[in-house]
């Protein structure tokens, strides 16, 4: 395929389309999938995660400050809610980023979360796969704005960062599972409003009630619109990347990620092939109202259907 | 969860210039929003060279521009020829602005779309794109 070629080479243009194409779903995306993934995980992924406006764009866009002149190649995805009521969504994340905007080499992409719940979008990951394979060397995965259950981005990344603000909450947050469960490093953004210090102190003690891995969790304070406090988080990211490679980590939960990923994409595919192909609605109102006359019972009829979805050749060109 | 009836259109919505009033060009995103397409909003001050490499990699359908300054035969020539040098031929370039009717007419004769005036319908603009994209790039 000549767009895979170009998206191997790097060419924006053709990346954009890629993405387009799994996003849009269709086999043309997955062919697309399924050529580049030779080429596919060099790239390491950072998730930037936390609540609605505490800075994760901004952070994005002052991490970027800090990579490309070290000469890195940077990618970034910043996923946006859709309405669940009309499908339209803004796309607002860029704004914040005004240093990636002046450099035409790093490539950002908004996407709407088009109906999944987990903070990222369906084809999330495999526009981050596509930006590795066009050379990223790291790439940033910004979520929506969370709450305390959306913690997709933890089996898409390789570190997660937790961002919070001095709005955020208190230690009580900091102790109930979830979101904080997976930060591999927690951002207290906004640090030059006041009860950033505080907020600090309450992580850190609410940590120290956990386990060994949670009391060491680095903690730090950043203010992302000037950029304070970004070269030390890079570090730190760096840091906790490397650890992770020495100690086999990284191989463990790339592993672990894996498996979810094709589960997530197994899913999909039954899920598609049971209600979005081509005369599926139409056999699902035909079974319940076999149902409803009497003629069969529900898990008959349900067992028939998962019976036709899994069949190799349905759907097999739509 | 039934199948989508058409594919969900993505717009750009930008403003350049330095001139700071973005409120014209919010009314249109929220708008846009609303009627079910994705916009990409970039706010503020972007040059020609920052909205056409956002619209290069965001792959939206449409590029809306709002330029209040009078500087529209320079901007709209200019983002137009960068759209057509990175082979985005198919993304229509459309506006908002005050532009008067003989510049229009120069712009739509490059192949600008179309231009809207201060205080035109939210809906108008939503209608236009509604018939225009599907035509213009029916599978992206
Ligand atoms: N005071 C202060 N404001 C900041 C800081 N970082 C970001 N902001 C501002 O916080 C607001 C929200 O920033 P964003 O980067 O859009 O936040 P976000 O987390 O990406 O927001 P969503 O994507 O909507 O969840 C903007 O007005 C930023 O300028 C900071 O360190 N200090
Ligand atoms: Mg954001």
């Amino acid at each position: 395929m000549e767009l895979v070629e170009r998206v191997l080479a790097g060419d924006q243009w053709a990346i954009s389309k890629a993405i387009s194409a799994v996003e849009n779903g269709g086999p043309e995306g997955r062919a697309i999938m399924k050529a580049v993934f030779p080429h596919v995980g060099g790239a390491v992924r950072i998730g930037i995660t936390g609540p609605p406006g505490v800075g994760k764009s901004t952070l994005c866009d002052a991490i970027t400050g800090v990579l490309r002149p070290a000469g890195r190649r940077v990618g970034i995805i910043s996923v946006d809610p859709s309405s669940a009521f009309t499908g339209g969504a803004l796309l607002g994340d860029r704004i914040r980023m005004g240093r990636v905007a002046e450099d035409p080499e790093v490539f950002m992409r908004s996407m709407a979360t088009r109906g999944a719940f987990g903070g990222l979008s369906r084809a999330t990951q495999d526009a981050a796969d596509l930006l590795d394979a066009a050379g990223c060397q790291t790439l940033l995965i910004e979520t929506v704005g969370v709450g305390q259950s959306e913690i997709e981005v933890a089996r898409a990344a390789d570190c997660v960062g937790v961002v919070l603000s001095p709005e955020s909450g208190d230690g009580i947050q900091a102790m109930k599972s979830g979101l904080m469960e997976i930060a591999d490093l927690v951002v207290i953004n906004k640090a030059d409003r006041v009860g950033a210090d505080k907020l600090e102190y309450d992580i850190r003690s609410a940590f120290e009630l956990g386990l060994k891995s949670r009391r060491e969790t680095p903690i730090l304070l950043t203010e992302a619109h000037r950029s304070k406090g970004v070269p030390e988080l890079v570090g730190a990211i760096d840091q906790f990347v490397a650890a992770c490679r020495a100690d086999g980590r990284f191989e463990a939960r790339r592993r672990c990620n894996m498996e979810s990923r094709l589960r997530q994409i197994a899913e999909f595919m039954i899920h598609h092939s049971l209600f979005e192909v081509n005369g599926a609605s139409r056999r699902v109102e035909a079974l319940a109202q076999r149902v409803l006359e009497r003629r069969q019972s529900s898990y008959d009829a349900a067992e028939e259907l998962v019976r036709e979805a899994l069949d190799p050749n349905r759907g097999a060109n739509s | 969860m039934t199948a989508k009836p058409r594919r969900t259109f993505r717009v750009l919505v930008a403003k350049p210039g330095l001139d700071g009033h973005d409120r014209g060009a919010k009314v249109v995103a929220a708008a846009l929003r609303d009627a079910g397409f994705e916009v990409v909003y970039t706010g503020l001050h972007q040059t020609p060279e920052m909205i056409v490499n956002a619209a290069l990699q965001e792959d939206v359908d449409a590029v809306c521009v709002s330029i209040l300054s009078g500087a529209h035969m320079t901007l709209f020539p200019e983002i137009l020829d960068l759209m057509k040098r990175k082979g985005m031929n198919d993304v229509l370039l459309c506006g908002g602005g005050i532009v008067p009717p003989e510049d229009a007419e120069q712009l739509n004769r490059l192949g600008v779309g179309r231009l809207f005036g201060p205080g035109t319908d939210t809906r108008d603009i939503v209608e236009y794109l509604t018939e225009t994209l599907p035509v213009l790039r029916p599978a992206g």
